[in-house]
């Protein structure tokens, strides 16, 4: 199976490859104040305030934390928010790369229409996300199909939200695939599935999970689109996020900062995990 | 096994190789089907109709929302602050995106993975950390920061802070494969020809990363405009003060006047896919 492994040449998606971690210049007295700028406004705007959510969390002693994130509500929200993020994400790893093959090999008319399509979501605001979803799903459904309120609501959010990750870790790899091998297979009377299933699908397989790594993070963070849309009922339709704000409102800051650490936890995890699938894909490329 | 066999039957290797992925099977019509049925379900319809509703009694919805002075206030508000923040993202990632790719120093990859933390972390956790900092009450600066005359959070400072902070890495992520694509042998050769930094910045790296920086901007411009959880609790929220046009949308909504958060929404939503249209439009003179 690994001699038929096409090397698609390019790291998953548009990520940045790591070879650039090991050449270029020393710094000099320019860029090396240029960096220290950037670090000093980085740490300010990032890496303190993150900082600060870890220790406020942790400044009630480990049982407090504990506490915090193990009330029945928080546990409720937990589950939801991270089953459904995994349940979205299955789905977009089939429906992602299906729209990512249509984008690439596919040809006809309109077919720019479905690129503009498959960014809306990147680039609306959450908040009319959940206002346009409520549109077509809410009670005055032109269908008929009123899910407001419901899981199924939270389901389709992030749908909506996390359409563009694998869609666009999938196509530039997809786009790169040296055709001929495909073909070589055809002509040894591979049929077309089996093309796909052995000669075409392991090559995409780096950036189908680093796509499904950012789409998980980003259900598991969402906030904007369900504000309108799940009706945020305790320990049916809220989820993390709406978990903490609800902290936030109340003044319980260290429950907030708690429940917002296991978020972090998450999406260090997939950070990290995206980081080993480049450098192990660029390693081979 | 004969009969596949007979099937493909490719002769020449290059008018094969486009046969082989020219040819239609009923597979790739059902693919079709199903992909475009699933956007036209989940995207296309849903914004559709979102225009439908905001032009269901004529423009009279959206002329009552721009001839309410709070709201205009918020669309003026929400437009100043996108704009500062796309600058500031801007400087940021092009300073950092030429340092990842020209320079070596320690940590260089520890800080190549830290860049995309804020694509990942929740718009609420990006609130609450910036409360916990410079909270005017009990945050770790705050206090200090007041006492100085400086107000973060509840002004407009943090809510610029928090919409940098969401939009962080969408420069740095255009910017870099475009500086890695362009090498650097024309730097190098102004350089020897004896351009300073400043010059070559300007004349050589700056025109090939152009389009690099364009569609960061735009695609910083939209999310920035949108922004809504993190500012939504940086802001406090106050009418006329900071209350932005996403917070708007959900103000009008809960307050039963669907037509006033229709009318906000499409208005950003308009924003958001002229944007998506601008970049998709430009993208392939460049890549192809």
């Amino acid at each position: 199976m690994t001699s038929a492994t096409v090397d698609s040449g390019r790291p998953a998606g548009n990520r940045r490859p790591a070879r650039s971690a090991v050449s270029g210049h020393p710094l000099t007295r320019v860029s090396g104040l240029g960096l220290g700028v950037a670090m000093l406004w980085f740490s300010l705007l990032v890496l303190i305030p993150l900082a600060a959510v870890i220790a406020v969390a942790g400044s009630e002693g480990w049982s407090g934390f504990w506490e915090a994130i193990t009330a029945e509500q928080t546990l409720a929200s937990i589950e939801l928010t991270v089953f459904t993020s995994i349940g979205v994400t299955l789905v977009n790893v089939v429906m992602g790369t299906l729209i990512a093959w249509v984008l690439v090999r596919d040809r006809f008319f309109g077919k720019r229409v479905l690129e503009v399509l498959v960014d809306i979501p990147f680039a609306l605001p959450t908040i009319v996300a959940g206002l346009v979803l409520l549109s077509l799903y809410g009670p005055n459904s032109p269908l008929g199909i009123d899910i407001a309120n419901t899981r199924t609501a939270v389901f389709v959010a992030f749908l909506f939200v996390t359409l563009p990750f694998i869609v666009r870790t999938v196509q530039p790899v997809l786009a790169e695939i040296d055709q001929d091998v495909e073909e070589a297979a055809a002509s040894l009377g591979a049929s077309r599935f089996t093309i796909f299933w052995k000669v075409i699908l392991p090559s995409l397989t780096p950036a189908i999970t680093a796509g499904a790594a950012l789409s998980f993070a980003r259900g598991v963070s969402e906030y904007g689109s369900l504000v309108l849309l799940s009706g945020n009922l305790p320990m049916r339709t809220e989820v993390t996020s709406v978990r903490i704000f609800s902290s936030i409102e109340n003044d319980h800051l260290e429950n907030a900062a708690a429940v917002a650490t296991v978020l972090l936890v998450i999406s260090f995890a997939v950070i990290v995990i995206l980081d080993v699938i480049q450098r192990r894909t660029v390693r081979r490329g | 096994m004969a009969d596949t066999l007979v099937k493909p039957a490719p002769v020449k290797k290059a008018s094969a190789g486009k046969a082989w992925t020219r040819k239609r099977g009923p597979v790739t019509y059902l693919i079709r089907l199903v992909v475009v049925t699933y956007l036209f379900f989940l995207v296309a319809w849903p914004v559709y109709l979102v225009g439908q509703n905001t032009f269901k009694k004529g423009f009279d919805d959206l002329r009552a929302i721009l001839t309410d002075p709070d709201i205009v206030h918020a669309l003026h508000l929400s437009v100043e602050i996108a704009i500062i923040s796309v600058i500031i993202n801007t400087v940021f990632g092009v300073t950092i995106s030429i340092l990842l790719v020209r320079y070596r120093f320690p940590g260089k990859r520890f800080l190549n993975a830290l860049l995309d933390v804020p694509l990942s972390v929740s718009p609420v956790v990006v609130g609450l950390s910036l409360v916990l900092v410079y909270g005017g009450r009990n945050g770790w600066f705050g206090p200090t920061l007041e006492s100085w005359g400086l107000q973060i959070i509840f002004a407009e400072a943090g809510m610029v802070m928090a919409t940098v902070f969401v939009a962080l890495p969408l420069v740095i992520r255009e910017v870099v494969p475009v500086l890695e694509e362009v090498g650097e042998e024309q730097e190098q050769a102004a350089r020897s020809l004896g351009a300073n930094a400043w010059q070559t910045f300007r004349r050589i790296t700056l025109p090939s990363i152009k389009w690099g920086i364009i569609y960061g901007v735009v695609l910083s411009l939209a999310r920035s405009l949108g922004e809504f959880g993190a500012v939504k609790i940086v802001s406090g929220n106050v009418l006329g003060l900071t209350r932005t046009a996403p917070l708007v949308v959900e103000e009008k909504y809960l307050n039963f006047d669907k037509g006033g958060a229709y009318a906000t929404a499409f208005l950003l939503a308009l924003v958001a896919v002229a944007s998506i249209i601008v970049v998709s439009v430009l993208r392939p003179k460049e890549d192809r």
